[in-house]
Formats: structure tokens, C-alpha cells, sequence
């Protein structure tokens, strides 16, 4: 029970007091805080939110995400990035001459693309080629995650998403909506980092993770001796 | 003093058939829960919120919770041929209405949120059971909502007002007769659902409302520990 | 995780260039079916049912029995009809509505593997010839799509047949007397019609798919095999199988099947 925090659920009274503020997925109602979600509680300088543990994706202006080509109409692509919307790619935000008649030569329908959202309105998702790391992709594994696990995969200031790397000699690009792309020199390798990234999919809520992983790593690594 | 009247399985008149309840049954769900009562035993799974297809059902100023209920063909004696009916129809929107009033939808626009629920096996209380179940499938796929809803079948066997009816007492002839009144709530008695059938009156149901209410807040604290106990 | 999305070629292109090494991504060998999981008498209400779990794929089939005139062209033989439903409650895939012809070919492709393989023995559920005769419903439902629902259902029907009990009749009143149940199970064979799919995804075979296995499935055989005799089968999806390739074929369902009986005998003890 201590290495794990605490599972709030929707309509439960996790604060009560003056001074305790309604973080995300709270409301506050004469001095009570209630919980609007299920998910873990964090409380920190009396700021209290609940973690999400489930859920499907909420797209954010900023997010780099994974998607897959569905359609090509005449100035763009139709990518589906697991969001409630489609989003969409115009040629004017790939950063290279594309000829609008030959759309399908840049990217094809079932193709998937690391892209960034660069604006969400109305009219739906716009998505954008123009950074670095972002493009179709040629090669390698991708696998997929609940999104609300996406930041314990990241870790704190990349660190966790670093672990993984240096276990596993992969590059790892992790997409916003819970897609994952995996590139090792071999498909062992490859499994490897998905299995660790599935372990901390599964063990997300608790407290010491680094640790765990770092368990993880050294009975796992030994037995597959691929470093 | 009236003698105490004695159900068929020996239990009180305010007392619940064994409760069971788990989440997390179906993994290509975004959140699912079973629930079972005696020998009820249903089970829901929930998808979204997500694009609401067809368009012309959309709602641009919320989003719109999309239950559906039904029981399987094997979950009673009589075989029910697989298939939609006008009586599983009923109790789908039934369920909608229970739970709608808790869940945030005006964060969705446009969206739909589904939530299946099918009764594997039956003996009276398949609805309740069902919006148990719905309640903490829902909660599980993280949809944000003010509570969940606790549901009990409540009831009258002649002149007793009863808790958790079987099929047996639903079947129960002397007297009066059976009532039926299944009714949902929140933990605060918020009424989110109310049906009856039968014959009571106005003061027997205000005890009615009375004891279902102690009788949610039993099925209430099954429904939390299923939840908070969903990672183990 | 709620994905409409099926796997990308990219995912294709490994899982295809693994299976050509003989490995699949979980470990399992080309010819390996998951953990094979029953659970018996999930309704009581029903004559018989089971829980089937394949890996994550899980089903549900009920057996319930009912009395009817038999049809003409066979007087003294009672009937069998299966139904499967894909429910939306399974996968992000399957909508609500009438059965589309996935569900109808999972119903068909199991009626046919059960029917033709002479595992019942329809005369023996005869109650009075040209006017009375059992007919046995199977009916089977989508718990969780992960891949191979076409063998999960297999397995279920097969395993909810063995189980099921028939009810009391009253004779005189021509009445079933549901929930009083005889000790007597179906006539059934020593032996079951096991079901087995191969898929061919590039130039190789592989048996019991995960979902994203599936996806990437090119084109599909389903063999009834009851005691080494093909019975039933059906290909399906749009691809060729070479000639060559398809006597292998044969080969390999028939070693598959044998173990596949074996795991659902063990697992139904």
C-alpha cells in the first residue's frame, strides 16, 4: 500500500478546507474539493488534481503525435491520430516543394507520420511537418498505450524515456496519443523496449518507478544478453 | 406487530442478495465492470467519448451518452432469440436517463460516449444490475462525472416492503401481490431513475425511497472498492 | 485501449520477416496457439455455457434446447442451429445492428464444422419421428476481440455441447421443463471437430493470431477436423494460396488439430 498512491473516484471528497485549491479534474464546492475523475490523487502545496489513468486522447496545441495516413484530398492529408477529430496535414506545412499533383509520392494512404499539432479550432486539428524529428516514418515498431500513461513513460525531464535508450540501444519517439515508435538494429531489441515500456504502462501508478525499471532492466538485460 | 415476514432465501426485508463487482473485464474497452446480485449477473464495457456516428445524431452543445442494453439468449430458461426487442429497447434508454445526469457531457460536443451492457444470467434486478455496472464501467474509461449512480430493485411483497427482489418474489402471488420499483440514485439521493409497477401508496413509498436509499449506499461502497481495487 | 486503427505495414513488415525466421513477436511458435482458458456453467439458466479464453480473445456460448416439428426431409432427426453475435462490447470495430457478415460467417463456418462432422448424433434426439425432435441452439457471443474469434467460437460450441445437460420432458403435456435438468448430456462423439485457422501472412503460416496478427493476415483457411478427418473448411479473404503451398496446409492443420484436442480435453477437466 505505501509504494502505491492513492485511486480517487468521481464524486469522492479528497480535500477539505480553505486553503486547498481545485487542481485539474477537481471542482471545489463550499470548502469541500471533489474528485470529477478516476485516477490517482497528487497533492502538492495544497494545489490538489487527480491523474488520469484512463482515458482516450485529448489533442493539445504543441503535442507531437504518431498518426496514420487515411486520406488525400487535394491540398493535404487526412491523418488519424486517434483523437475524436481527424487531423490534417496541408502541403503548405511540409518542409519541402510538394507538387499538388503528386500528393501520393510524399505520403501514402496507410502511411504513418511523426507530426506536431500546430492548431486546433473549430474546422478540426492542423497538423505540421515543420521541426525537427518530425516525418513519415520508414522503419520500425510501433505500439500503442493508453495516452494517460504517455508521462510516466517520459519520465521526469526525459528521464525515464533515457533509461530505456541506454538499456536498449533503441531510438524511441514517443507520441502524445500513446503511439510509440521503436528503431533498434534488431527486432529483439525492439521487443525488449516494448516490453519495458508496456512494464511501465502496467505499473504506472506507483511511487518509485525509476527504481522498479531499474530492477527491471537488470533481470531482464541479463537473461537476454543483447548489450 | 405483524409477524415478520419471511422471503423465500431467508433473507430480511432490507437485506441484499451477495454483491460482486469488478472493472477492467474487457481490455479492448476503454473501461468496462461487472456486477453481480445473487444470481444477476451482468456486465458493461464502455468506448469513448469519440466521434458520434451517425453525424445527423451529433449534438453540437453536448455530447451524447449512447447506452445499450440486452440480455443474452442463454441468461433465462426460455431462450431469448439474440437481437434487439422492445423490452431491451425500454431499459437501454431507461439506463441512459439513470446515468446521464452525473456525467460532465457539455465537455464533448459532437461526441459520443457508448456504453454496452449485456445480462449473462438472470434472476430478476438484470436492470439495476446493468446500471451498476454501467456506472463503474464508466468511471473506469475516465469519463469525468460528478458521482456514480447506485441502482437497487426495490419492491413490495403484499403489504412488505422488500429490498433486492428475485425472480421467485417477483413471481409471488398472495395478497397484494408483487411491486415492483426499481430505482437509481447518487450517494446524496440524487433520484436519477424511478419505475413502478404494481399497487402501493403515497406514504409506503416515501419508506421505500427511505430504505433503497440505505440499500444504494451498500451497493455504492461495492462499486468504490471495485474501483479503487482496479489495479491490483 | 479504444483503436479503430489497424496495424500499419511497418508493424506488418516485422511481424512477416519474423514469421519467415519461424518467431512471432509474443514468442510463440508458428504453429503455437495462447493459453487456452474454459470456465464452465457461466449461466445456469443455460443447459449448458462456458467462458473460452484464448490469450486475451475471449467468447461466450450458451447451449439452450428447445423441441420442434422436424424437417421434412429428415423426420426422425432432431436440429441444430448456431447464432453468433460480434458485439460492439468486444472491439471499437463492430457497430450495433443486425448480424454483418463477419458474425454470419462465424455463426456458419461453426454450424458447418459441428454439423458435417457427424459429433452429434441427430437421430438420438429424435423424440417422436415425423412430429417431435430436439433442437439444440448454440449460441455464441464476442467477449473481447484479440484475434481468432473464428477458433474461439469453435472451441466454446464444442465445449458447451460436451457439458450440456438435457432438460426434463413432459411427454404427456409436451412441455420442457427448464431448470430441472436430466443427468443425460447430447449424443455426442468421443471425439470433437476441432477447428483450426491458418493464416498466411507473406509466404508463411501461422495458427490462433493476435488481433494485430490478424491485420495482417492476407488470407485464411478454417479445416473441421474430427479424429484426423477433414470435414468442413472454408477460405476466406481475397489472396491466393499456390497449390504447393495449399498441401502443406493440409499438413499443418491436421498436426494442429491434434493438439488443440488435446489442450481443450485438459483444459475442460
Amino acid at each position: 500500500m505505501t509504494n502505491e498512491r492513492q485511486i480517487t473516484i468521481p464524486g469522492e471528497i479528497i480535500a477539505e478546507g480553505e486553503d486547498y485549491l481545485p487542481g485539474e479534474w477537481t471542482e471545489k464546492i463550499d470548502g469541500k474539493i471533489y474528485a470529477l475523475r478516476y485516477g490517482l490523487l497528487e497533492e502538492s502545496n495544497k494545489l490538489v488534481k487527480v491523474i488520469p489513468l484512463s482515458g482516450t486522447y485529448n489533442p493539445r496545441r504543441g503535442n507531437v503525435v504518431i498518426g496514420k495516413v487515411e486520406s488525400i484530398n487535394f491540398n493535404g492529408w487526412v491523418i488519424d491520430i486517434g483523437a475524436p477529430d481527424n487531423a490534417f496535414l496541408s502541403l503548405m506545412e511540409v518542409p519541402r516543394y510538394v507538387n499538388k499533383d503528386a500528393l501520393d509520392e510524399v505520403m501514402m494512404i496507410g502511411d504513418m507520420v511523426i507530426a506536431k499539432i500546430w492548431e486546433i479550432n473549430k474546422r478540426g486539428i492542423d497538423l505540421s511537418l515543420k521541426s525537427r524529428g518530425l516525418g513519415v516514418i520508414e522503419e520500425g515498431m510501433i505500439i500503442e498505450i493508453n495516452p494517460n500513461k504517455v508521462p510516466r513513460v517520459i519520465g521526469k525531464e526525459g528521464s525515464m524515456i533515457k533509461l530505456i535508450k541506454d538499456q536498449t540501444g533503441c531510438n524511441i519517439t514517443v507520441g502524445q496519443n500513446g503511439s510509440i515508435l521503436i528503431q533498434g538494429d534488431s527486432i529483439e531489441k525492439e521487443l525488449s523496449a516494448k516490453k519495458a515500456i508496456m512494464h511501465i504502462s502496467d505499473k504506472s501508478y506507483i511511487k518509485g518507478l525509476t527504481e522498479e525499471m531499474e530492477n527491471f532492466f537488470k533481470e531482464n538485460m541479463a537473461k537476454e544478453s543483447i548489450n | 406487530m405483524a409477524k415478520e415476514f419471511t422471503r423465500p432465501d431467508g433473507r430480511k426485508v432490507d437485506e441484499l442478495r451477495e454483491i460482486e463487482a469488478k472493472v477492467g473485464i474487457v481490455p479492448n474497452a476503454d473501461g468496462s465492470a461487472m456486477f453481480r446480485s445473487g444470481n444477476t449477473i451482468a456486465i458493461a464495457a464502455v468506448y469513448g467519448p469519440k466521434k458520434m456516428h451517425p453525424q445527423h445524431q451529433q449534438n453540437p452543445a453536448k455530447g451524447v451518452l449512447r447506452c445499450t442494453y440486452n440480455m443474452m439468449s442463454f441468461s433465462v430458461t426460455d431462450r431469448i432469440r439474440p437481437g434487439i426487442n422492445r423490452r431491451s429497447t425500454e431499459i437501454s434508454k431507461i439506463t441512459q436517463w439513470a446515468l446521464e445526469p452525473v456525467v460532465l457531457l457539455e465537455d464533448y460536443p459532437g461526441q459520443v460516449i457508448d456504453v454496452f451492457i449485456h445480462i449473462i444470467q438472470a434472476d430478476a434486478g438484470t436492470r439495476t444490475a446493468g446500471i451498476n455496472a454501467a456506472s463503474m464501467a464508466l468511471a473506469h474509461a475516465g469519463v469525468p462525472m460528478t458521482d456514480l449512480v447506485s441502482s437497487v430493485a426495490a419492491g413490495k411483497l403484499d403489504k412488505t416492503l422488500v429490498m433486492d427482489l428475485t425472480k421467485e418474489e417477483e413471481d409471488f402471488e398472495e395478497g397484494e401481490g408483487p411491486t415492483d420499483i426499481p430505482i437509481s440514485m447518487t450517494k446524496d439521493g440524487k433520484i436519477t431513475h424511478f419505475q413502478l409497477d404494481g399497487k402501493i401508496n403515497a406514504a409506503q413509498l416515501k419508506d421505500v425511497l427511505d430504505m433503497t436509499k440505505d440499500a444504494c449506499a451498500k451497493v455504492y461502497e461495492v462499486q468504490k472498492e471495485a474501483l479503487k481495487n482496479s489495479l491490483k | 485501449m479504444n483503436k479503430v486503427r489497424t496495424a500499419s505495414q511497418l508493424t506488418g513488415d516485422i511481424v512477416r520477416k519474423y514469421l519467415s525466421e519461424g518467431k512471432r513477436l509474443d514468442g510463440r511458435k508458428p504453429e503455437e496457439h495462447r493459453e487456452l482458458i474454459i470456465e464452465k456453467n457461466v449461466s445456469t439458466k443455460a443447459e449448458g455455457s462456458v467462458r473460452v479464453r484464448l490469450g486475451k480473445t475471449e467468447v461466450l456460448v450458451g447451449v439452450k434446447m428447445g423441441t420442434s416439428e422436424p424437417y421434412a426431409d429428415s423426420p426422425n432427426k432432431g436440429n441444430l442451429m448456431v447464432t453468433a453475435e460480434l458485439l460492439p462490447l468486444s472491439s471499437p470495430r463492430f457497430e450495433n445492428g443486425p448480424p454483418r457478415f463477419p458474425a454470419i460467417e462465424l455463426g456458419r463456418v461453426t454450424d458447418r464444422g459441428l454439423r458435417e462432422s457427424g459429433f452429434i448424433d441427430f437421430e438420438k434426439l429424435c423424440i417422436e419421428p415425423g412430429k417431435k425432435v430436439w433442437t439444440v441452439f448454440v449460441d455464441v457471443y464476442s467477449i473481447n476481440d484479440d484475434g481468432n474469434l473464428l477458433d474461439a467460437a469453435n472451441i466454446g460450441a464444442i465445449a458447451a455441447l460436451k457439458l450440456a445437460k438435457i432438460p426434463k420432458y413432459d411427454a404427456e403435456n409436451e412441455k420442457i421443463l427448464y431448470g430441472e435438468l436430466t443427468d443425460q448430456g447430447l449424443p455426442l462423439n468421443d471425439k470433437a471437430p476441432v477447428s483450426v485457422t491458418l493464416h498466411k501472412l507473406g509466404e508463411h503460416f501461422l495458427v490462433d493470431p493476435t488481433r494485430e496478427e490478424e491485420d495482417m493476415s492476407e488470407t485464411r483457411v478454417t479445416f473441421g477436423i474430427m479424429d484426423g478427418v477433414i470435414s468442413s473448411a472454408q477460405k476466406g479473404e481475397a489472396m491466393s494460396i499456390h497449390i504447393d503451398q495449399f498441401k502443406e496446409v493440409f499438413d499443418m492443420a491436421e498436426r494442429v488439430a491434434k493438439v488443440l484436442e488435446a489442450n481443450l480435453d485438459k483444459a475442460l477437466k
